[in-house]
């Protein structure tokens, strides 16, 4: 009953809202009733495919969020890592370990910049964020000025493959979730959320606050260079534009997930699920036979009915204005 | 009767230029910067230019303004897409004929203030956070856009709508600068003498305690939302007066810009505590900025480097927050 006791948190996995299974629920139900072959391995793999850059992404915002915070550059830093990595591994087979590595360091120093400017310069981190999304979008277009370098061959057949049935970017967010269960084990995380909670209760508990802060942000940084290796893995090759969408989705998919945009509240298993609801909503209009002109109209307003949905619980538990 | 003694010093270390004078002054500092750099930057009929690029921001940040001091995390991120469909409508309704410029622009702002008043009622009564409402009315109001037009915006700005916005009236100045100068007295005047303006500012500080004294906070909030639209749809019809026919992503990039704006304006993003001269300014700053930008010769890609890291500069002027003390 976590919500009656704001302050104490069952340790452990946190159940994500009700709400948001519920939507995800109907959304397979809906889906697999409109897709004939959803359950067929080839639609299943292609739609966990273009899931993962989402879902990694929607993880990363999710630490950020919890600190208190928001990343409207995570899209930019998408870009930026996927782009580095792409230069880097040119088709090589050989140089993906420096390019992952590479994808990873720009997330981490991206990330670290943002943290600073947040936490030790005190900007707020809406327009902070936004101000830093111009210097990565900008390096990523000196680095790559317009779309192209290849992602080996090899590694873009993996990433649609299956293991023993199991598609692999279902692996990959599976991965992606045990990665959020470990970090949710770590002290930094539970600094996380009790400096988003109440971040004058957190310093005067000695927790290092503005150290936390950077933390959050860093790991939305390497979340984003994973999410920068899935787009890569599912594309082949380089786009110095590609992220720009994927910062706004992944705050709706937080929010559909059941995570408070104050802070302190909620976790990373429902951001994953809000991301697939988000994808499979597209999906959705797109096999609904919704005329062209009307699909954006239909998947707009079925988004602001999850959002509204997913604030159902904290409505009924906090009554009282705030 | 120690302390004025200690009082004295104190003050005179801690004085600190408003936040509209910074603002200002940083303006001056980009011209010189720009005339510097490129003569001629800070010319007579250049300035009126920027000043002309920096209406349209400075007019969607009106409602911007409006809704960030309603606090509770106010933002409007729908401005930039309702500024869209209103010129997309306009330019549709007008079709290039003066006869229909008053449905026209009846039409557009009537559409812009029932998007605006969805957003009101889905942070009021739905209790959904604004960042996220207003993020959820983007994606319905591009929707509307690709159903109105079918993919294909149409028509054409009324004629006297043009050489409203464009004309030149007096000192050689467009009727645009005079434009924003009336929508920024009504901005000023709505915060600062009407009883809504005053609501707002109790709402947005502590919203309990303005409840407490019989403000509706509700009603407050949800007329904050359809004037940030409704503002926004006006912007959206003086840029179609400047562009003469439309695009289906005109007045998008607002968006970010017009919270910049507020906020390098001196208002806080908690809200309780600003005004619209300072988003004046503050549009007038970004503006120049962007004009200095494109003055450089240093390619794209690094102007939008430059571009982010100057605005850092620029927020850490004022728009830091307070330190975390015991």
């Amino acid at each position: 009953m976590r919500g009656l006791f704001p302050g104490v948190r069952l340790p452990g996995v946190q159940l994500s809202g009700a709400a948001t299974v519920a939507m995800l629920v109907v959304a397979v139900v809906v889906n697999s009733a409109l897709q004939p072959n959803f359950w067929s391995g080839y639609a299943l793999t292609s739609n966990f495919a273009t899931f993962v850059p989402l879902v990694a992404i929607a993880v990363g915002q999710t630490v950020v969020v919890l600190s208190g915070g928001i990343d409207l550059s995570l899209g930019a830093q998408v870009t930026l890592a996927s782009v580095v990595a792409v230069r880097i591994v040119d088709g090589q087979l050989d140089r993906l370990p420096q390019a992952v590595a590479a994808a990873l360091g720009v997330g981490l120093v991206c990330g670290a910049l943002n943290g600073l400017v947040v936490a030790l310069v005190r900007l707020q981190p809406i327009v902070a964020t936004f101000a830093t999304s111009f210097v990565f979008s900008g390096l990523a277009l000196v680095v790559l000025p317009t779309p192209g370098g290849s992602v080996p061959l090899e590694v873009t057949t993996a990433y649609r493959a299956a293991v023993l049935g199991v598609p692999v970017a279902l692996l990959a967010i599976l991965g992606l979730a045990l990665l959020w269960w470990v970090l949710r084990r770590h002290r930094v995380l539970r600094h996380v959320y009790a400096v988003g909670g109440d971040p004058e209760a957190a310093y005067a508990s000695l927790v290092p606050v503005a150290r936390t802060r950077i933390s959050a942000y860093v790991l939305g940084g390497l979340f984003a260079a994973l999410a920068a290796l899935a787009v890569l893995a599912n594309t082949g090759s380089g786009d110095p534009f590609v992220g720009n969408e994927l910062t706004l989705a992944s705050v709706a998919a937080v929010v559909i997930g059941g995570t408070s945009l104050a802070g302190g509240r909620g976790g990373a298993g429902g951001s994953i699920l809000g991301a697939i609801v988000l994808a499979l909503v597209t999906n959705i209009v797109f096999f609904a036979d919704v005329p062209t002109t009307y699909r954006q109209l239909v998947n707009g307003a079925v988004i602001i009915l999850a959002l509204a949905l997913a604030g159902i619980p904290a409505l009924q538990k906090r009554r009282p204005a705030a | 009767m120690s302390a004025p003694t200690v009082e004295t010093p104190r003050r005179a270390l801690a004085w600190r230029p408003g936040p509209v004078a910074l603002a200002g002054a940083v303006a001056v500092v980009l011209v010189i910067a720009g005339e510097l750099v490129s003569p001629g930057f800070a010319g007579y009929g250049q300035l009126v230019n920027l000043m002309r690029v920096a209406a349209f921001l400075g007019v969607i940040a009106i409602g911007q303004t409006i809704v960030i001091i309603a606090g509770g995390g106010g933002v409007d991120l729908s401005v930039g897409k309702v500024a869209t469909f209103a010129a997309i409508i306009g330019s549709r309704v007008m079709a290039g004929d003066d006869a229909n410029i008053v449905p026209a622009v009846a039409l557009a702002l009537l559409v812009s203030a029932g998007i605006g008043l969805v957003n009101g009622l889905g942070v009021t009564l739905l209790r959904i956070p604004p960042f996220v409402m207003t993020l959820g009315m983007i994606g319905v109001v591009q929707g509307l856009i690709l159903a109105y037009t079918g993919g294909q915006a149409s028509g054409r700005a009324a004629p006297a709508l043009t050489s409203l916005v464009n004309g030149r009236i007096v000192f050689d100045l467009p009727g645009l600068l005079f434009l924003w100068l009336l929508l920024g007295l009504l901005a000023v005047w709505l915060l600062r003498r009407t009883t809504f303006g005053w609501n707002l500012y109790a709402v947005g500080a502590n919203r309990t305690a303005a409840e407490l004294t019989g403000v509706r906070p509700g009603r407050t909030l949800v007329l904050a939302y359809v004037l940030s639209a409704t503002f926004a749809g006006l912007a959206g019809i003086l840029l179609l007066g400047y562009t003469e026919s439309v695009f289906l992503d005109l007045a998008d990039q607002y968006m970010l810009p017009s919270v910049a704006a507020v906020v390098i304006g001196g208002t806080l993003l908690a809200g309780g505590i600003g005004g619209y001269a300072g988003t004046a300014v503050g549009a007038i700053v970004l503006t120049v900025l962007q004009g200095l930008l494109t003055t450089l010769d240093i390619g794209g890609a690094w102007r939008t480097v430059v571009n982010g890291v100057v605005l850092l500069v620029l927020l850490s002027l004022y728009g830091r927050q307070r330190r975390l003390r015991s």
